[in-house]
């Protein structure tokens, strides 16, 4: 099995989020990068099918240098190859593509990607890498197994879970589930002194016209304080809440 | 050229989302001054869509279609679209809205916004806004492409009436066998409970609650409210709730009307997945928890103490008001 998990660069989920150039550019300033959370989860499915089943597992981002040192870090977490897709990625349409063309020249049979990236939130990179490819995909997987060509998955639905059956080639868009917390892997010194010596190439875009563009950003509007009620007087909440906030 | 919304429905019922989808899709129509399609899989009752604008109701009934399958509905959806010579398409925001969108648009080779909170500003150049970073900003996108797919976000729009009346016709898609390379062997629902995607209450419990053997409350008062329970992270990581109750930016997304949150410290994380909630309620003991900072309504107090005060309380006013 050849496995490819797909890396976004996303700032830390505690970043402060600020604009620059009149608010059309995330400000990037202050701000620690780190692996996408969703795909660290995948991440550590994939360590588990090359330790368990052989597998290789090769990752790629597609965008510029600034983000080698967080394919640096899947390396030390134990991937065995990088690939750099040298290009921005502005537009989820543009990444799937150029994501498609390092499947088809690597013969990768499971795409392992997260369910949305936390700083765009777009959620369509791998529906649409599993549309332009023709491959099976599903989306939301919190379970995964895979035993010769055949394919075990777990799904999240409104309100539960569904079991479903498929085959290689898949594309997974995956989340917290597919491992647990306490199991993802994070890099030891050993990891990151092996990574080092890790190959990281570097290939070039294929052309492709944005589908979209971001034009500007926005915070939300600051919220007025909080109405503080009497811990002896929960009546007056239950007041508010239905003539005020009209919610119950 | 016109308009298409897909209208989501359930064992042949469609949810609130349906409508509201509907809602916004009559909006972006009116807009671009056409007409809004709208295309239902093995629903009943579709007559109900025209309360909401719809002007044309495609059914489409097969069998094969009964448990959901994001390939065959996009490939349906891709046929009622070229049909109607629909170049916007509008979808959802559940779990199977998300998993059919990013398909469809390759399949019609279309630009894709998801997460879209308002009709669009412009229609020449089209732009939508979107939420971005976890709920902490907005971000206004271009779609520049002929064809276009909308994902509308939850609870975002609301509910329009807008009473048209309607046509109503059938749609017998053409399905191939690659349509079901993906098949379902089981599905494993809570019955009976209401879950936090469709829920316009969420009670939620934190760490505060101190373990398992507490959240009697919790469920008391949501289902006084008839309310969905939801937890923060570490209370479903210290396996006290299920994952699925795990709300947050790492966790499901919360877009109710009313998000109370009990004994939760209000981390920057838990709040970036339900900032899209109306109104926020919090119960803390501690003053200076951060969640006071992101609430409209706040008690500062025990937990063990106001919770069941505001049961009794609650259970007063229902009786009254009902
Ligand atoms: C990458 C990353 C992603 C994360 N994603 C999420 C996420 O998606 N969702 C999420 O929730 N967290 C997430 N977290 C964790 C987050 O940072 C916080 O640790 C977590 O939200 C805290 O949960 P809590 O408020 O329940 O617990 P605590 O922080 O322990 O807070 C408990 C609160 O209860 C109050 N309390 C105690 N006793 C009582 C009482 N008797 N009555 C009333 N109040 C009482 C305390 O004053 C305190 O404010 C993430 C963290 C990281 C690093
Ligand atoms: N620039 C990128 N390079 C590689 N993988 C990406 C990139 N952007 C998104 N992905 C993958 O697609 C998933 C969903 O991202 P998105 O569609 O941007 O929300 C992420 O979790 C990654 O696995």
């Amino acid at each position: 099995m050849k496995i490819l998990v797909c890396i976004s660069h996303v700032p830390d989920t505690t970043s402060k989020i600020n604009f620059t150039d009149e608010n059309s550019k995330f400000d990037t300033n202050g701000v620690q990068f780190v692996i996408n959370p969703y795909d660290e989860f995948v991440l550590t499915r994939a360590m588990w099918f090359k330790e368990k089943q052989g597998a290789s597992v090769t990752v790629v981002n597609v965008g510029n240098a600034t983000n080698e040192p967080t394919l640096r870090k899947a390396l030390a977490i134990g991937a065995d190859e990088a690939i750099r897709v040298n290009a921005d990625a502005t537009d989820g349409y543009f990444v799937a593509k150029q994501l498609a063309e390092v499947v088809k020249n690597g013969d990768f049979d499971l795409i392992l990607a997260g369910r949305e990236s936390i700083d765009y939130n777009g959620g369509m990179v791998p529906g649409m890498l599993a549309g332009i490819l023709d491959f099976n995909f599903v989306n939301a997987c919190i379970g995964l197994e895979v035993d010769g060509n055949t394919a075990t998955v777990i799904r999240e639905i409104d309100g539960g879970k569904e079991t479903l059956n498929t085959n290689l080639p898949l594309v997974i868009g995956g989340q917290k589930g597919i491992v647990e917390e306490k199991d993802l892997r994070i890099p030891n010194m050993r990891g990151i002194m092996m990574a080092r010596k890790k190959p990281l190439s570097v290939v070039e875009p294929v052309s492709f016209d944005a589908t979209t563009q971001s034009i500007k950003f926005e915070k939300p509007e600051a919220k007025g304080a909080v109405k503080l009620i009497d811990a002896n007087n929960v009546g007056e909440l239950i007041n508010l809440l239905h003539n005020e906030a009209k919610v119950i | 050229m016109s308009v298409l919304v897909y209208a989501e429905s359930s064992e042949g019922k469609f949810k609130k989302i349906a409508f509201e989808t509907v809602s916004y899709g009559k909006k972006v129509a009116e807009l671009l001054e056409t007409s809004l399609s709208v295309v239902t899989i093995n629903a009943n009752n579709v007559s109900s869509l025209s309360d909401y604008g719809a002007q044309k109701i495609i059914t489409v009934n097969n069998d094969k279609l009964n448990t959901f399958n994001a390939k065959a509905y996009a490939d349906v959806l891709k046929q009622v679209a070229e049909k109607e010579s629909a170049n916007i398409v509008i979808i959802d925001s559940s779990n199977n809205g998300l998993y059919l969108a990013p398909l469809l648009a390759v399949n019609l080779e279309a630009g894709y916004a998801s997460n879209v909170v308002e009709a669009p500003s412009s229609i020449s150049p089209f732009t939508v806004k979107r939420k971005a970073f976890s709920n902490k900003a907005f971000n206004t996108t271009e779609i520049k492409t002929d064809k276009k797919v909308i994902g509308l976000a939850k609870n975002s729009f609301g509910l329009v009436e807008n009473k048209s009346t309607a046509t109503e016709e059938t749609f017998s898609p053409t399905l191939t066998d690659g349509d079901f390379n993906i098949n379902s062997t089981s599905v494993d629902k809570a019955k009976g409970k209401i879950t936090i995607a469709d829920a316009d209450i969420v009670v939620s419990g934190g760490r505060g609650l101190k373990g398992p053997e507490n959240w009697g409350m919790i469920e008391e008062l949501a289902d006084v409210l008839g309310a969905a329970t939801a937890c923060s992270k570490p209370v479903s990581d210290l396996g006290w709730r299920p994952h699925s109750e795990h709300v947050g930016q790492t966790g499901k997304p919360v877009a109710s009307n009313l998000y109370i949150a009990i004994g939760i410290s209000g981390a920057i994380q838990h709040l970036a997945g339900i900032n899209s909630s109306k109104v926020k309620v919090v119960i803390n003991n501690d003053p200076e928890a951060p969640f006071f900072k992101a609430a409209d309504y706040g008690i500062v107090g025990d937990a063990f103490e106001v919770v069941p005060k505001l049961i009794e309380k609650l259970k007063e006013f229902k009786a009254q008001n009902t």
